[in-house]
């Protein structure tokens, strides 16, 4: 037997996603973040997107350039305080922004991925971020209802990935990745280097395979997957 | 003013004991790692998945995929161990974490935190403030005594969007450290040579002083 091969053109996986879809990107801040996958989304110009990140990137980077070109609907995030263009996007009504608790969002997204409808939390119990959402009563305390998350695409980076589509991540890039590629219908996996099969070793693999669907290779990586110098 | 900051951050990390699990939140609490003592045992945990901090790291010789949940380039040590967003809020929410340290627009008398929302002016979103104030055993903010405008952030009740409820159990500000006790904000401690009179001026609900002298950092 032989593990099927994945290994995709960038384009042409890119292009299996419709305007209108509800994309997830990983990453948390820069690390982990798929700017090569983004800009090949900027490119073919699908709009009226939905995106599921934990952060907006900052300016000029990433999710940024989505929004710069007006192509996202809806936000489903945690934190855009490092993205100015967001903040006031979504100020001035040209986004709706949707925040969840960072931990909720990778469970929701987790449950979407196990095929669980929900998840039943006490987080965020007495914020208005629990609003309108269903309450439960458990062991006599109050529980919020959060709906798990699923997408149509979800673009990942990878460090490593074999042609099966076996994924690693290095440090702290790893954060939503392995969650997202379990809750999409469709995962576009891009990594730094591509390997034979039988070179990751098993017990290392982060994603396993089968939730993955296209592999592309990175050839350079871009300005944006560099070290930010802030001032 | 920033010796007195520096005091405030110094005096927190004393917060910290051996053998801690310890998140320092964004802003004034990530520095209280520069008073962490190299050899000091504690485990430092940032939500974006690592735990066992190492030292912050020079551009140079920064790891583009390594950093902490506000940006900065940290590195590993021996023992340091990387994880996925969900694992790492398991540890979170199952009360692993002994100790957060977080920013704070407003603090109430009852514990009360707001730290993620001005409506109509600055909405960042909590990132993993909620899950942090919420579960930590121990939760302490590091913030300045006053807003910009001169306005008091340790308030009777919050007016902004709440983070979470009856959560802070100590407040440490260039001014003082302030307990939340049930009776609401209490003095403990003093930055050296202010007078307790200005330290309640600044503070916009009642301040119980402690009888005697009271302790300056």
């Amino acid at each position: 037997m032989r593990l099927p091969d994945k290994t995709t053109a960038m384009a042409e996986a890119i292009a299996r996603i419709p305007s209108g879809a509800t994309v997830m990107l990983s990453g948390f801040g820069v690390p982990g973040t798929p700017f090569a996958l983004i800009q090949e989304l900027i490119r073919q110009g699908q709009d009226n997107l939905t995106i599921i990140k934990n952060d907006a990137n900052e300016t000029g980077m990433g999710v940024d350039h989505l929004l710069a070109h007006g192509r996202v609907k809806r936000l489903i995030t945690t934190h855009i305080g490092l993205n100015p263009r967001a903040v006031a996007m979504m100020n001035a009504g040209e986004i709706e922004v949707e925040f969840c608790a960072q931990g909720i969002l990778a469970e929701r997204i987790r449950a979407g991925g196990a095929g669980l409808k929900a998840i039943v939390t006490d987080i965020g119990r007495d914020t208005e971020l629990a609003q309108g959402k269903p309450r439960l009563d458990i062991g006599g305390a109050p529980a919020v209802v959060e709906l798990a998350l699923r997408c149509d695409v979800a673009l990942v980076h990878a460090a490593k990935a074999d042609t099966f589509g076996n994924l690693t991540f290095a440090a702290t890039a790893r954060n939503f990745a392995p969650l997202m590629a379990m809750a999409a219908d469709r995962v576009i996996a891009e990594a730094e280097a591509i390997v034979p099969l039988g070179a990751l070793p098993p017990d290392q693999v982060h994603a396993p395979g089968p939730f993955v669907d296209h592999v592309v290779a990175l050839d350079t990586l871009s300005e944006e997957y560099g070290v930010v110098r802030r001032a | 003013m920033s010796g007195a900051r520096n005091r405030m951050i110094a005096r927190a990390a004393q917060e910290i004991a051996p053998g801690m699990v310890v998140n320092l939140g964004m802003g004034l609490p990530t520095r209280v790692i520069d008073h962490i003592a190299p050899d000091f045992p504690v485990c430092l945990h940032t939500e974006n998945g690592l735990t066992g901090i190492g030292p912050t790291l020079p551009y140079e010789q920064a790891d583009r995929n390594l950093i902490d949940a506000g940006g900065a380039y940290v590195s590993t040590i021996p023992g340091s161990a990387f994880c996925d967003s969900a694992t790492s809020f398991a540890l979170v929410r199952s009360g692993r974490l002994d100790l957060t340290m977080l920013g704070a627009f407003e603090v109430s008398a009852t514990g009360d935190l707001a730290n993620w929302k001005i409506p109509g002016r600055f909405t960042p979103g909590a990132g993993g403030g909620i899950e942090l104030a919420q579960k930590a055993r121990r939760v302490v903010v590091l913030t300045t005594h006053t807003d910009r405008d001169g306005n008091p952030k340790l308030v009777g009740r919050c007016t902004l969007p709440l983070t979470a409820k009856a959560c802070v159990a100590r407040i440490f500000t260039e001014m003082a450290v302030i307990d939340v006790t049930p009776q609401g904000f209490a003095l403990r401690e003093i930055a050296t040579g202010l007078d307790p009179a200005t330290v309640t001026a600044a503070t916009g609900a009642p301040l119980a002083l402690p009888t005697g002298q009271i302790p300056e950092f």
